[in-house]
């Protein structure tokens, strides 16, 4: 079924729709939350508020203002970090400044992980360290241009052409 | 060729990422529409990203059941919902508290605002009411040390009047200063005149007797020394002060005639 139809029966509260686009993203919204949380418990709970969250809100998704994913992700980054700033959150006093997705990236050694995830995280593993803070930064914790182009001290101009160029390579090595 | 700088420009990149404006958003949706190899890109970096971040998910999986179960129970129990709700509005509420704090601060400093405005508006009558104070007793000084002076010319003739036989017990004193041709007199020692009536000062020649009135005491309630001043440009040789009608009298009303006093000369 194509992704467009998909949404719409998800908009009209169709579950097996919902399970459809669930089976699709929900692994990619686990990791960007693991990755913002760094707790199993607490991504796990945030996983359940996001989708709940995204089922109550459909209506509010609009194919024209962007991406499903790009709206999931988003309400997923907003939830997880949402959650960081919880004084709950914050008593177990987590310091997440410096970490970045590669840190959870499986290894080789976790034979429990899917071939595939391994593979994976063999080709980032390849990335310049500054392919990975920026994917980080953009996809993983959904900065702004300017702000990650404070954060990397690199000029905001050249932030979307060398972000241009590293999921570039990305693709050619995960999607072939 | 628009269509793959557009591409090269990185712009879809940020669009999966979520990191544009709503117009370029717009823009590049219409950009997908219009051309299937801009549409490409984006499900080509869609797919990549999607991979990459799957990788990231940890092993211990969410299942659907557990979402479905979930939004089941709170759909059943709306209890639920209203209880998880309001965590997620923590920082509206912080706002709410902090605004309606604001505003019960801005009412107190409104109100302490105009408590000292009151303060200080009874303040400057309480200044004013003490300033008359001082220009009253000032002008009293000032009054008091013209009386000294005046009972201290050497030039000035002192006259007691004695009390007639209307009323004994009256007294006065007249100071004659016949160089400046002005009368001073103290009428501490007469009685209040009964209403209608005011005294009347005459400077009297003896020999025959003519009286020639100085004027009349008007103010003789009003005044808090009971010291007045009139003019005598007379070659006075007694005064004479008798109580008459309001407005005074052409000539005396000797049954009147309170006190008297003959110059010595």
């Amino acid at each position: 079924m194509q992704l467009e139809a998909l949404v719409i029966k998800f908009q009209q509260k169709d579950e097996r729709a919902f399970e459809t686009l669930y089976n699709m993203y929900s692994e990619s919204m686990h990791g960007v939350i693991y990755n913002i949380v760094r707790d199993h418990d607490i991504a796990q709970e945030v996983m359940q508020d996001v989708f709940i969250k995204a089922w109550h809100k459909a209506d509010s998704y609009n194919s024209s203002k962007g991406r499903f994913f790009t709206w999931i992700l988003n309400i997923a980054r907003n939830a997880a970090i949402d959650k960081t700033r919880s004084k709950s959150f914050k008593n177990s006093s987590k310091n997440l400044n410096a970490d970045y997705f590669v840190d959870i990236l499986p290894t080789q050694d976790n034979l429990d992980n899917s071939t595939d995830a391994i593979g994976i995280a063999k080709f980032v593993g390849k990335l310049a360290e500054k392919c990975k803070k920026v994917i980080d930064l953009l996809y993983f914790k959904g900065y702004t241009q300017k702000e990650a182009s404070e954060t990397l001290d690199m000029p905001i101009g050249t932030i979307k052409t060398h972000n241009r160029n590293c999921i570039k390579e990305l693709r050619e090595m995960v999607l072939n | 060729m628009e269509k793959e700088k557009y591409i090269a420009s990185g712009i879809l990149e940020l669009y999966v990422a979520g990191s544009l404006s709503e117009a370029e958003n717009k823009e590049v949706y219409n950009m997908m529409l219009e051309h299937p190899e801009v549409l490409q890109e984006v499900l080509d970096i869609e797919a990549a990203i999607v991979k990459l971040t799957k990788a990231a998910a940890p092993k211990d999986k969410v299942t659907f059941n557990s979402i479905l179960n979930k939004l089941k129970g709170t759909d059943n129990d709306t209890k639920v919902v209203k209880l998880n709700k309001p965590k997620s509005n923590w920082s509206s509420y912080t706002g709410w508290a902090a605004a309606v704090i604001l505003g019960g601060g801005l009412l107190w400093m409104n109100n302490q605002n105009s408590t000292l405005e009151t303060q200080i508006t009874e303040i400057q009558i309480e200044k004013d009411f003490f300033e008359t104070q001082i220009e009253d007793l000032n002008s009293d000084l000032a009054d008091s040390k013209k009386i000294i002076n005046v009972f201290r010319d050497k030039d000035i003739i002192s006259v007691p009047l004695a009390g007639q036989a209307v009323y004994p017990e009256a007294y006065a004193k007249a100071y004659w200063n016949k160089a400046d041709k002005t009368v001073y007199l103290d009428l501490a020692g007469l009685p209040e005149p009964p209403e209608g009536k005011v005294y009347q000062v005459w400077s009297l020649t003896l020999n025959p007797l003519t009286p020639t009135s100085l004027g009349t005491i008007d103010n003789f309630k009003g005044d808090d020394n009971k010291i007045f001043n009139l003019e005598n440009a007379n070659e006075s040789q007694a005064f004479g002060i008798t109580l008459e009608p309001e407005g005074g009298s052409v000539s005396p009303t000797l049954e009147q005639l309170y006190t008297l006093g003959v110059i010595e000369s």
